[in-house]
C-alpha cells in the first residue's frame, strides 16, 4: 500500500481583526499538522471542538485554503494548483458534510443535487447523466422513483445518502466523512456506516473519517490520529492507540466515553494540563504508534 | 396528533430514572409535559402527574408556579441558549431565589456564590459577576445546574444536558450530577438519546419509541436482557464487536407521528414481528421481575406463538 495522501506541516492561523475594543489576534486553528493516508484506508481524525479537525479536513480540499504546509494527493501538491487544476484534482476529491439538513439546497430536487457535480464538470449529455444519477441513487440504497422529491420529503438517514450521491457522482478515489452520521438518529447511524463500508469495499474508496465518536472510530478506521489545540498529538493503528493510549489528552478523552453497560469498570482520567508538553514532537512509541510525549 | 400517548411512570426519592429514545420519540414532551410548560397549541390532553401525592395537572398557575423551581426544577440541553446573554451568571441564580425563597439580595448573591462553589467553579467570587459569554460550554451547564439546585428541589429533570458538549466536558457534567444527586438526595430524570449516558447515570430506564414508553426496568436488566425488540435491535446496533464487521443496523427509519403504523408502531421495523402486531398496540406486559414491555411477546396468552430469536434483525 503507497499513500494516497501525505500532508506536512499543515498550518492554519485565523486573524480576527482588530475591534473598537480589541486588539487583532491570530488563533492557530491547524499547528503544523502532518500525516498520511494509504490507499483504501479510513483513517480516522478525532478531537473535541475548536481541536482543528474540521479546519483540517477542509484545508486539505481548499475549501479553506491554508496558511502554509503542502498537501500531496498521488504525489502532486495540492496548495501550488491553480484553480482550473484544483477544480480538476477535486472530481477525484470529495466531501460528505455533517448535517444532512442544511447541506443540501432546499429548492432542489434530489436529481438536481446529485446531478449538479456533473453539470458543473460537463460530463455526458443529458441522457447519460440522467442515467448515472439513478445509478448513483441505487447505489446508496434510494428508490429512483424518488428523484423528484425535495429534500425535505426525506428523512435525515436518506438526506445523508443523498450527499454521499452527490460524492460519489464524480467518481472519487478519496473522500472526507466530516462527522457523517452524527446529526442521525441513533437507529439510523448503523445503517449509514454499514452504507460506508460496503462503498469502500465496492468503488475502492479512501476515507478521512472525522469523528467525535469514538466507538464508532475504532470500529471502522485503520488507523486514527487524535487532536489536541490544533495539533496531532497522537496517531497509530486503530487497535494499538485504544489499547494502550499514550498522550494525556488521548488517555484523558478514551476515559471518557460513556460505555453502554452498566457493569463496565469506570475509571475516569482527567487531563491534568501541567502533564501536557506542548513543544513535544511526536516520537513512535510502537510500531506505527506516535505520541507527542 | 399526539406527541405522546399513554406516557406511565414514576420516579421515587434518590432515585435517576433515564428516558431513552430518539428524535420524536417524545421523551422532551414528556419533560415539558411535567413541568406543565408545553407550549399551545399544544396541551395535555389527559393523565395524571402526581408529585408528592398532588396532581400538579390539577394545580392553578400559582400554586404551579410554585413547584417549578422549587419542587421540579429543569436543566435544558442547550447551555448556550438556555442563559440569558444580557444578565450576570449570578444574577440569573439569583433570581430564582428572590422569586420562590422571598431572598434578600444579598442573601441571593452570597448563596448563587455558594452554589457555583457546589458545581465545582473555580473563582466563584469572581465568576459570578462574568455574563454567559464569557464562559465555556462546560461552565454554562455548571451554571445552569447550580440554578436547577438553587431552591433545594426534589426532582431534577435534565433535559439532554451534555449533548452539546464535547465527551471529557460531558463526563465531567455527568459526575457532578450523580454527585449532586447523592450529596441532595435528590431524584433526577435524565433524557437522553445516548445509552451510554444512560448505562452510566440512571438506575432505572423508560426507552420511548413514537410517544411511548415501550419498555422499563433497572438498567441492569434493560442492558442484559432487553424485553423490547426495539430496546434490543437499538443495543445490537451499536459499534462495538469486531472491528471493521458491519454493524446490526435497524431497518427502516422512525415512524412520523402523523402517519404511525397500525398496531406496534415498532412493528415494521421489527423482526419479530407476528399476527397481533399490526392489529392494536400492544399494552405492558411483564417482561421481567421489574420489567415491562409494550410487545405481545411477553403476552401470556401468546405463548404459543413462535418466540423468535434474539439474533439481528435485518440489515439494510
Amino acid at each position: 500500500m503507497s499513500a494516497l495522501l501525505e500532508v506536512s506541516h499543515l498550518v492554519k492561523h485565523f486573524t480576527r481583526d482588530a475591534g473598537l475594543f480589541r486588539a487583532g489576534t491570530r488563533v492557530t486553528a491547524v499547528d503544523d499538522v502532518s500525516f498520511a493516508i494509504d490507499e483504501g484506508e479510513t483513517f480516522g481524525l478525532v478531537g473535541e471542538s475548536g481541536s482543528g479537525k474540521t479546519t483540517t479536513g477542509r484545508c486539505l480540499l481548499r475549501l479553506i485554503e491554508p496558511s502554509s504546509g503542502e498537501v500531496r494527493f498521488r504525489g502532486e501538491n495540492v496548495i501550488d494548483f491553480p484553480k482550473r487544476r484544483l477544480r480538476d484534482a477535486r472530481r477525484d476529491m470529495q466531501i460528505v458534510f455533517q448535517d444532512p439538513y442544511s447541506s443540501l439546497n432546499p429548492r432542489m430536487r434530489a436529481r438536481a443535487i446529485v446531478e449538479e457535480p456533473l453539470v458543473i464538470h460537463k460530463l455526458g449529455a443529458r441522457a447519460e447523466r440522467d442515467a448515472r444519477v439513478a445509478e448513483l441513487f441505487r447505489l446508496v440504497g434510494l428508490n429512483p422513483a424518488h428523484l423528484d422529491r425535495y429534500p425535505h420529503q426525506f428523512s435525515g438517514g436518506q438526506r445523508q445518502r443523498i450527499g454521499l450521491a452527490r460524492a460519489l457522482a464524480l467518481n472519487p478515489s478519496f473522500v472526507i466523512l466530516d462527522e457523517p452520521v452524527s446529526a442521525l438518529d441513533v437507529s439510523v447511524q448503523a445503517q449509514v456506516v454499514n452504507l460506508l463500508m460496503d462503498l469502500q469495499e465496492q468503488l475502492r474508496l479512501t476515507y478521512l473519517f472525522i469523528a467525535h465518536d469514538l466507538r464508532l472510530v475504532e470500529h471502522v478506521c485503520s488507523r486514527v490520529a487524535v487532536m489536541f489545540l490544533g495539533k496531532i498529538v497522537e496517531m497509530g493503528p486503530t487497535a494499538s492507540l485504544f489499547a494502550a493510549p499514550q498522550h494525556p489528552y488521548t488517555k484523558a478523552l478514551l476515559s471518557a466515553i460513556p460505555v453502554p453497560d452498566p457493569d463496565a469498570p469506570r475509571r475516569r482520567i482527567l487531563l491534568d494540563p501541567a502533564s501536557v508538553n506542548r513543544n513535544a514532537a511526536l516520537r513512535e512509541v510502537a510500531a506505527g504508534h506516535f505520541a507527542a510525549i | 396528533m399526539s406527541a405522546v400517548n399513554d406516557v406511565s411512570f414514576e420516579i421515587h426519592a434518590g432515585e435517576t430514572l433515564g428516558i431513552v429514545g430518539e428524535s420524536g420519540s417524545g421523551k422532551s414532551v414528556t419533560a415539558l409535559s411535567i413541568m406543565r410548560l408545553v407550549q399551545p397549541p399544544g396541551r395535555i390532553a389527559g393523565g395524571r402527574l402526581m408529585f408528592k401525592g398532588r396532581d400538579l395537572l390539577t394545580l392553578d398557575d400559582r400554586d404551579m408556579q410554585r413547584v417549578r423551581g422549587a419542587g421540579i426544577s429543569l436543566i435544558f440541553q442547550e447551555p448556550a441558549t438556555a442563559l440569558n446573554p444580557v444578565f450576570r451568571v449570578g444574577d440569573q441564580i439569583a433570581e430564582t431565589l428572590l422569586v420562590h425563597r422571598r431572598a434578600t439580595r444579598r442573601e441571593a448573591r452570597t448563596r448563587a456564590i455558594e452554589l457555583l462553589r457546589a458545581v465545582r467553579i473555580t473563582d466563584p467570587d469572581a465568576r459570578v459577576r462574568d455574563y454567559p459569554h464569557q464562559l465555556s460550554g462546560g461552565m454554562r451547564q455548571r451554571v445552569l445546574i447550580a440554578m436547577a439546585l438553587a431552591c433545594q428541589p426534589s426532582l431534577v429533570i435534565a433535559d439532554e444536558p451534555t449533548t452539546a458538549l464535547d465527551v471529557t466536558i460531558q463526563a465531567q457534567i455527568l459526575d457532578l450530577l450523580r454527585e449532586m444527586k447523592s450529596a441532595l438526595n435528590l431524584s433526577l430524570l435524565l433524557i437522553t438519546h445516548d445509552l451510554g449516558v444512560i448505562a452510566e447515570t440512571a438506575d432505572r430506564v423508560a426507552v420511548m419509541y413514537a410517544g411511548r414508553i415501550v419498555e422499563t426496568g433497572p438498567v441492569r436488566e434493560i442492558f442484559r436482557r432487553p424485553g423490547h425488540p426495539y430496546t434490543r435491535a437499538l443495543l445490537a446496533s451499536m459499534p462495538g464487536g469486531q472491528p471493521g464487521q458491519r454493524l446490526r443496523a435497524i431497518v427502516g427509519s422512525v415512524p412520523l407521528l402523523d402517519d404511525l403504523p397500525p398496531g406496534c408502531a415498532f412493528n415494521p421495523r421489527c423482526p419479530d414481528r407476528f399476527d397481533p402486531c399490526t392489529t392494536a398496540p400492544p399494552p405492558d406486559y411483564a417482561a421481567g421481575p421489574a420489567q415491562t414491555a409494550k410487545c405481545y411477546l411477553h403476552d401470556p396468552a401468546s405463548r404459543a406463538a413462535p418466540r423468535t430469536t434474539h439474533s439481528a434483525p435485518g440489515t439494510s
